[in-house]
C-alpha cells in the first residue's frame, strides 16, 4: 500500500526562484537562505519520494477572479511553469500521478471535502520554488508531484481547522491506494509577510517560532487559530500558513521533526522550513 | 461590546486591506485588466497606449487614474488585489520588493535595509484601536 513517509514545509518566495534561476545564489544576500536547504537536499536524496503532494496557492497564474476553488486537486499527467509576466521559470515540466490524485480526490469527496478536480493547471512559483529548493537544477524532477492548490488570495481562505482536517483525510486517502508507493506531503508558503500597503514588510519572529514549535507539538491545538491573529501578527499573506496544516495532518499524531530551519529576509519575507518524519 | 463580524474584524488592522468580497466586487475589472498582462502582446499593447488600453476594460476613471499613477495603495483601496497588481509592476521591470517599498512610502534602498535588520516590527503595528499592542 501506499504511505506517507515525511513532510516537508517551506517558504515559496518567489525571488527565491529568480536567484535560482539568475544563478545568484552564491551573493552574500542568499547564501544564508540555500545553506539551509543543504542538509535537506542531501535528506531527499536519500528518502527518493515516489510522489509529493504539494499544497501551494496559486498567485493569479492558473487562477484569475473567474473561478476561485478553495481546494484545487491537479489530476493531470503532467503541469507546466506559468508565464508570471517574466516569462515562464526555466524548471523541468511537472509530471503527475493522475492514478493516485484521482483516488485521493474520490477518497476525500466521499469523506466530505468538496475539491475541486483540475485537468489542465499551469504551476506558479508557490510549487515551483519548493522544488527547486528541495532538488535543485535537475533535468527533470525525480518525482511525481500531485499539486493541491489552495486559495488564501480571496477571503475568505479555508479556516485551519478544514486545512488540518482535509490533511487527515488525504492520510487515510494515501493509506488506501493499493501501489506500494512512497509519499510525502508538502506544504508551502509562509512564513510571517506583508506585501501589501503600508504595512509591507512585516516580520514576526516570535509567532513564526511559536508557529514552528506548536506545528510539532500542539497541530490540533495551532489549527484553532483564527484568520484574524493570522493577518494581525503574521502579516495579509502570512494567511498562507494555514496550507502547512493540510502538510500537518496528513502525518501521525507523533511524527518527529528532524530539522528546522529560519532566516530573515528573502525579498520581503521570513523563510520557515521544517521537515517531519513518520514513525516507522 | 457588540460582536464584530468577520470581515469587520479585519479593519482593526492598519495599513491592510483584506480581499474579501467587497473589494473583489469592487475590483474585478481592475484585477481582470492586470491578468491581461500575462500576455505578451497585452503587455505591449498596454505599453504603447495606457489609456486606450485601459479603456478596453469596464473600469471607473478613478482605477484607470489610479493604474496610470501606479499609485499601488489606491488601486488596493479601489478593489485592486496585490498578486493582480504585481503584474502591472512586472509588465514596467520592477522587482515586487519596489512595489513594496513605493507602496510603504519609503525610498527603496531604506525598505530593503528595513528587511535586512529584520523587517517591521509587529509591535505597534497590530491594532488601529490600540497603537501600544
Amino acid at each position: 500500500m501506499a504511505r506517507i513517509t515525511a513532510g516537508v514545509a517551506t517558504s515559496h518566495i518567489p525571488a527565491i526562484g529568480a536567484a535560482i534561476d539568475l544563478g545568484k545564489t552564491g551573493e552574500p544576500y542568499w547564501q544564508p537562505v540555500f545553506k539551509g536547504y543543504e542538509f535537506s537536499k542531501q535528506w531527499i536524496a536519500g528518502r527518493k519520494p515516489d510522489v509529493v503532494i504539494l499544497v501551494y496557492n496559486d498567485h493569479a497564474s492558473a487562477f484569475s477572479l473567474e473561478i476561485i476553488p478553495t481546494f484545487a486537486i491537479g489530476c493531470a499527467e503532467s503541469f507546466a511553469p506559468a508565464d508570471e509576466g517574466w516569462g515562464p521559470r526555466p524548471v523541468p515540466v511537472v509530471e503527475g500521478h493522475p492514478e493516485l490524485a484521482w483516488h485521493i480526490a474520490q477518497s476525500t469527496i466521499l469523506d466530505e471535502f468538496d475539491m475541486t478536480i483540475v485537468n489542465r493547471m499551469d504551476v506558479d512559483h508557490g510549487l515551483t520554488v519548493p522544488m527547486s529548493l528541495m532538488f535543485g537544477q535537475p533535468q527533470a524532477w525525480p518525482c511525481k508531484v500531485i499539486p493541491l492548490a489552495v486559495n488564501v488570495v480571496q477571503y475568505p481562505p479555508p479556516s485551519g481547522n478544514r486545512c488540518w482536517n482535509l490533511g487527515r483525510s488525504i492520510r487515510k486517502a494515501v493509506a488506501s491506494f493499493p501501489a506500494d508507493l512512497n509519499v510525502m506531503v508538502w506544504g508551502t508558503g509562509g512564513m510571517s509577510h506583508q506585501l501589501q500597503g503600508p504595512r509591507a514588510g512585516l516580520i514576526n519572529k516570535e509567532f513564526d517560532a511559536r508557529f514552528l514549535d506548536r506545528l510539532t507539538t500542539d497541530p490540533d491545538g495551532l489549527a484553532k487559530v483564527p484568520h484574524l491573529e493570522y493577518v494581525r501578527e503574521a502579516g495579509s499573506e502570512g494567511i498562507e500558513l494555514v496550507m502547512w496544516l493540510i502538510m500537518r495532518g496528513a502525518l501521525e499524531a507523533d511524527a518527529r521533526e528532524i530539522y528546522r530551519f529560519y532566516h530573515v529576509p528573502a525579498s520581503n519575507t521570513a523563510v520557515g522550513h521544517i521537515i517531519f518524519e513518520n514513525p516507522r | 461590546m457588540p460582536p464584530v463580524n468577520y470581515t469587520d474584524a479585519f479593519k482593526d488592522i492598519p495599513g491592510t486591506v483584506v480581499f474579501d468580497a467587497t473589494q473583489s466586487r469592487l475590483g474585478y475589472h481592475l484585477n481582470m485588466f492586470c491578468m491581461s498582462l500575462m500576455k505578451a502582446e497585452n503587455r505591449a499593447a498596454f505599453k504603447s497606449d495606457e489609456r486606450a488600453y485601459l479603456r478596453r476594460f469596464p473600469m471607473t476613471d478613478a482605477q484607470r487614474d489610479a493604474v496610470i499613477a501606479r499609485d499601488y495603495n489606491r488601486m488596493i483601496e479601489l478593489g485592486g488585489n496585490i498578486y493582480f497588481l504585481a503584474k502591472i509592476g512586472a509588465t514596467d521591470g520592477f522587482s515586487f520588493q519596489n512595489l513594496a517599498s513605493k507602496m510603504t512610502g519609503m525610498p527603496e534602498d531604506e525598505y530593503k535595509a528595513m528587511m535586512v535588520a529584520g523587517g517591521r516590527s509587529a509591535q505597534g503595528n497590530r491594532s488601529r484601536s490600540d497603537r501600544s499592542k
